[in-house]
This record gives structure tokens, C-alpha cells and sequence, in this order.
């Protein structure tokens, strides 16, 4: 790659040689600038951004005052969020379902009958459709009096369950509408995984009496861990991305016990509760360090790769 | 293949599996498919408490119009499109350009950059909220479907980078060096030689980034207020305020609201596959 372009130099002009020369240097840079730009704008500075507003009490319009840590000392002494903070953990425990629950279905569907291209495509289907709608559906589904989960649940003796309006279910509640699609997103994930497992492996352990549950767990999963990979990133940044559901079912309630830290910090920086821009910030922040844990280590491990592979 | 084919099995766990496939499904759609019936029931059938039952008579087009009429769900809808389209070729655009020169040149910088847009796709949105939405009031461009589309192709550019990156560096590269030989300039390589090739890969990002943006319901509240720039998520939502408990109204809405990217999947099933499973496959 390093080795000078030889240009056939009888034909260039003179006032292009520069350019000739130095094409290979300057190229990337050209390719890169309008979408480094926009980037760089967009995304890369309000991180930094984000981190100063945090050391102000800004309404978002008049002048911003510098409180320093003030912003920060109230938020842990703040039970609103430790409720986020706890909905949060407890969204990205129960969300790691939808890994293993994607491969039970793709094992499901993996097979060669008639119509399976039409199962396979709608199984899939919850996760073409908006959070919002996956929102209203599930706000229908749980429906006090006549949902039909109530009537389910009913028939079954257990009486009438308000899930959304009750501080004990609703989180669980809410990740259950949102485990739907992210379940259908891990399970086409491992059906092209296992589309791709070597079938020469395969046949030589059923040659050496391997079936069931240890071929899977000896043979087939070591197999599929780019697709577990995959999946495990989308389902932690899924969960911690968890907005959409809770604004759609809930508004964070009852009495904020919905609330999760991206929900939280919408609340306070851009609700009808007021504009406390500096304090949002600060939560997106302590949001944003979490992540930074988790993001960390997927580029890491992606680094890795990219030194290994090529 | 694994499981064993099921045609090699015994014909009763052949007959179980055909039994066992619809069955599963109607379960896994039940809140779609109530939805659906939902939809087409008149409005004196939830009055009078038939809420699973089938609908007294069909009023598919009396609730789908009425949805049309009493609302204004096709400003919505067209706003949505006036936000996704230009988003999908703005991404498209500059993510073609940023994968190519990531993929064919090494220069010093090159993983930084890369990472840098990998890294930035994760972020919460959140971090990026009040800095973003400031800027968009800066620009005069708060409440606009521009100002969604300008942050939409900057934040998507990250994800579609690290796609076209990947894919070009699946190209053989010898293409590229022997036009180099041949003295042909990079734009030109990049034109003529690498951009023909990726038409899979960009199918692929159109119909993801489609589904993405047609679907956000965030930065459409954090960016725009009124009806005349609302996509249709959250002209949904505000719709379900006003509805209150007129369930076939709100179910024929939501049903509305999800089938421009429905119909794109369908269509373009194995781009969107293919997309989606980006790196599955390959460790």
C-alpha cells in the first residue's frame, strides 16, 4: 500500500504534478471530510458539549450559571434516580433473554419445510414495526378490564392485574413488549449464524454419538459466536437505549416508577416539569459513562479482530 | 444442518413440527394479530364489550377513513417520507465515501477515525440531546423536517461507515491497484471501479436506514413540535391522547403507521437481511 504511484510522467502536465504527486495523501482526507464533518458536529462535540452544560443551572434560553458539581451532589442525593438507576440494571439483566430465547427460535425455524421462508420472515416481523406501535400494542394487550392478557390472566384466577398501573409489574411489563422485537432481531441473527455452521463438523460429531442439547452446546455454539457477538451488543445497547416503550406506555409512571435514566433525563431537561437543562445533562452523563463501560469493550474486542483477521 | 432435518425424522415429529409451526406463530403475533382484528371492528362492538370476539360486521373502511379524515395522519405520513428519503441518500452518500477511504487507504489515522465512528454510533442519545437540539434552534432549523434529516445522516453515517467499510475491504483488491498502474485518478477509481460494486451493500443500508428512521420516535419529539413537520411516530402518539379508548381508531392508526417500512421489508427482504446480519457470520 506504502509503495509511490508511478505516473506515467510524458503525459502529465506540469501545473498537475503536484497533484499527481500527492493524490494518494490527500485522497482520503477528501473522501472523509464531509462525513467527518458532519459527525464531528453532530455527534462527536455534544458529547463534550453535554459534559460542560453538566456544570451549569441553565433553563435552556437565559444565561447559564457555573454550579460546578452541584448538579452532580444533587443527583445522588435524588431517589428519582436511583429508581432509574435500578429500572436500568433490571432492563439489561432481564433484555439478555432475548439472546438465548433469538436462538431457541432460530433452532425452531431452522429447517427445510414447505412455507419456512414465509415463517421465518414473520416471526421477524416486530422488529419492522415502530416502538411506538410495539407500545401501543402492548398498552392494548395489557389493557385493565378487557386486555386480552387481563382476560387471560383472569381466566386463569388470578384476577384482575392493572400491569402498567402497578408499581410492582410495569417495568416487567414494559421489557416484555420490548423483549418481542429484540427477541426476533437475535433470533435472524442466529439463523444466518447457523446457516453458516460448517456441516462437515457437524457431521463428524454425530459420527462420534453427539445429538441434542451437547451437540448444540459443544459444537454449534462455538460456532456461532460472531452472531452471539452481534447480539449481545445490540441487546446491551437496546436495553440501555430503552426510551421509546416507556414514553409510549407509560409517561414513566405510576409515580415515576417506570422511569429509566434515558427517560429521566427527557424529563427533566425538555418536559412540561420544567427545563433543567444542566441537570439532564448530568444524568445523560452518568448514562453516558455506563455505556462507555460496555462500548469500551466491544471496541476492544473489535480491535482485536482487526489486528488478528486480515 | 443443525437440528437434524426434520425430513429425516420420524413421521410423527414430522407431523408434530407442521402442527407445532402455525401454532407458534398465532401465539408469538397474538397482540399483532388482536390489534388487527382490533382495527376493522366497529366502534359499538368495544362499546358493547366484543373485544376478542369477531367484529359484529366488517368496518375496515369505515375506521381506516375515518382515521384519514379526523385526523391529520397523511401530513404525518408525509412528513415521515420528507424526513426518510432524503436521510437514506445522505447516509448513503456519505458513508460511500468515508467506507472507501477507509477501506483503501492506510493511512496513520485510519483505525482512529473508524473507531471513532463505531464508538459514536453506541453513544446514548441522550448525551447528545440538549447540544443537538441547540444547534438545530441555531440554525433556525428547529421544527423542520431539515433540521431531523441533518442530524439523522450525521448519526447513521457512523453505523453505514463501519457497512461499507466492511464490505469494501471484501473487494478484491487488485482492482483497485491495477487501475493505480494504469494512471487512473482515485476519484475516478472510486467512481467507476468501486462504486458499481457496491449496489448490494447500498440496497442493503437503504432499506435498514428506511426502517431506522421511519421508526424514530426520539429526536422526532426533541426536534419538531408542530403537526406540519411530526413523522407520523409521533403524530401516532399524540393521536393516542386524543383518542382516548377509541381502540379501533388508534389500532387502524397504528397499523397505517407501520406499513410504509412492512411493505420495504418485504420487498427487500434479503437486503435487509443481509444488513441486519452484517458480521454474523464471519469471526
Amino acid at each position: 500500500m506504502a509503495t509511490p504511484v508511478v505516473m506515467p510522467d510524458h503525459m502529465a502536465p506540469a501545473r498537475n504534478s503536484w497533484w499527481k504527486a500527492n493524490q494518494r495523501k490527500l485522497a482520503p482526507w477528501l473522501f472523509l471530510a464531509p462525513g467527518v464533518f458532519m459527525f464531528l458536529v453532530y455527534v462527536i462535540f455534544p458529547i463534550f458539549e453535554s459534559m460542560w452544560i453538566s456544570f451549569y443551572d441553565w433553563d435552556g434560553i437565559g444565561d447559564a450559571t457555573w454550579i460546578g458539581w452541584d448538579n452532580y451532589v444533587e443527583l445522588f442525593d435524588d431517589d428519582a434516580f436511583y429508581t432509574s438507576l435500578k429500572n436500568n440494571v433490571i432492563w439489561l439483566v432481564l433484555y439478555m433473554l432475548a439472546v438465548p430465547a433469538g436462538l431457541f427460535i432460530a433452532i425452531f425455524l431452522n429447517q427445510n419445510v414447505v412455507g419456512i421462508r414465509l415463517y421465518k420472515s414473520l416471526f421477524f416481523f416486530p422488529f419492522v414495526i415502530s416502538q411506538v406501535v410495539v407500545g401501543l400494542i402492548f398498552a392494548w394487550f395489557y389493557a385493565p378490564n378487557f386486555g386480552l392478557l387481563t382476560k387471560i390472566l383472569a381466566g386463569l384466577g388470578l384476577g384482575d392485574i392493572a400491569i402498567l398501573a402497578d408499581e410492582r409489574f410495569v417495568t416487567y411489563g414494559i421489557i416484555a413488549a420490548g423483549l418481542w422485537p429484540q427477541i426476533a432481531y437475535c433470533m435472524i441473527l442466529y439463523l444466518t449464524g447457523l446457516n453458516n455452521v460448517s456441516p462437515d463438523q457437524i457431521e463428524a460429531a454425530r459420527l462420534d454419538g453427539a445429538k441434542g442439547f451437547r451437540m448444540l452446546w459443544h459444537v454449534i455454539i462455538p460456532q456461532l459466536r460472531p452472531a452471539t457477538f452481534i447480539a449481545l451488543v445490540v441487546t446491551i445497547i437496546g436495553a440501555l437505549r430503552s426510551f421509546d416503550l416507556i414514553a409510549i406506555m407509560t409517561d414513566g409512571g405510576p409515580y415515576g416508577s417506570s422511569r429509566v435514566l434515558s427517560f429521566y433525563m427527557y424529563e427533566q431537561a425538555l418536559s412540561e416539569y420544567g427545563f433543567r437543562m444542566g441537570y439532564g445533562a448530568a444524568i445523560a452523563v452518568i448514562l453516558f459513562l455506563i455505556m462507555m463501560v460496555f462500548i469500551s469493550g466491544f471496541i476492544w474486542k473489535m480491535i482485536a479482530d482487526e489486528r488478528g483477521g486480515r | 444442518m443443525f437440528p437434524k432435518p426434520i425430513e429425516r425424522a420420524a413421521p410423527a415429529t414430522r407431523f408434530g413440527y407442521n402442527v407445532a409451526l402455525p401454532i407458534a406463530l398465532v401465539l408469538w403475533l397474538l397482540p399483532l394479530l388482536g390489534v388487527m382484528l382490533t382495527s376493522i371492528k366497529p366502534a359499538g362492538d368495544l362499546i358493547a364489550g366484543n373485544y376478542f370476539g369477531l367484529p359484529s360486521s366488517i368496518a375496515l373502511v369505515e375506521n381506516y377513513s375515518a382515521v384519514f379524515e379526523n385526523s391529520p395522519i397523511g401530513q404525518y405520513i408525509l412528513n415521515s417520507f420528507k424526513v426518510t428519503i432524503p436521510t437514506v441518500v445522505g447516509t448513503i452518500a456519505l458513508s460511500c465515501l468515508t467506507g472507501f477511504a477507509l477501506a483503501v487507504y492506510g493511512f496513520r489515522l485510519n483505525l482512529l477515525v473508524f473507531f471513532m465512528f463505531v464508538a459514536g454510533n453506541f453513544v446514548p442519545f441522550q448525551i447528545l440531546m440538549v447540544p443537538v437540539r441547540d444547534l438545530t434552534l441555531q440554525l433556525g432549523m428547529y421544527d423542520t423536517t431539515l433540521g431531523l434529516v441533518l442530524f439523522h445522516i450525521a448519526f447513521q453515517t457512523g453505523f453505514c461507515t463501519l457497512f461499507m467499510r466492511n464490505f469494501i475491504k471484501a473487494l478484491p483488491m487488485e482492482l483497485i491497484e491495477s487501475a493505480r498502474v494504469e494512471g487512473v485518478s482515485e476519484f475516478k477509481i472510486f467512481w467507476h471501479i468501486v462504486l458499481p460494486l457496491m449496489r448490494p451493500a447500498i440496497a442493503a443500508l437503504a432499506v435498514l436506514i428506511f426502517t431506522f428512521i421511519w421508526n424514530d420516535y426520539f429526536w422526532a419529539t426533541v426536534l419538531v413540535q408542530g403537526s406540519h413537520a411530526l413523522p407520523v411516530t409521533a403524530g401516532l402518539y399524540s393521536l393516542n391522547g386524543q383518542w382516548v379508548a377509541a381502540w379501533h381508531l388508534i389500532s387502524a392508526g397504528s397499523i397505517v403507521a407501520a406499513l410504509p417500512p412492512v411493505i420495504m421489508f418485504f420487498l427487500m427482504q434479503r437486503h435487509f437481511i443481509a444488513g441486519l446480519t452484517l458480521g454474523a457470520t464471519k469471526g
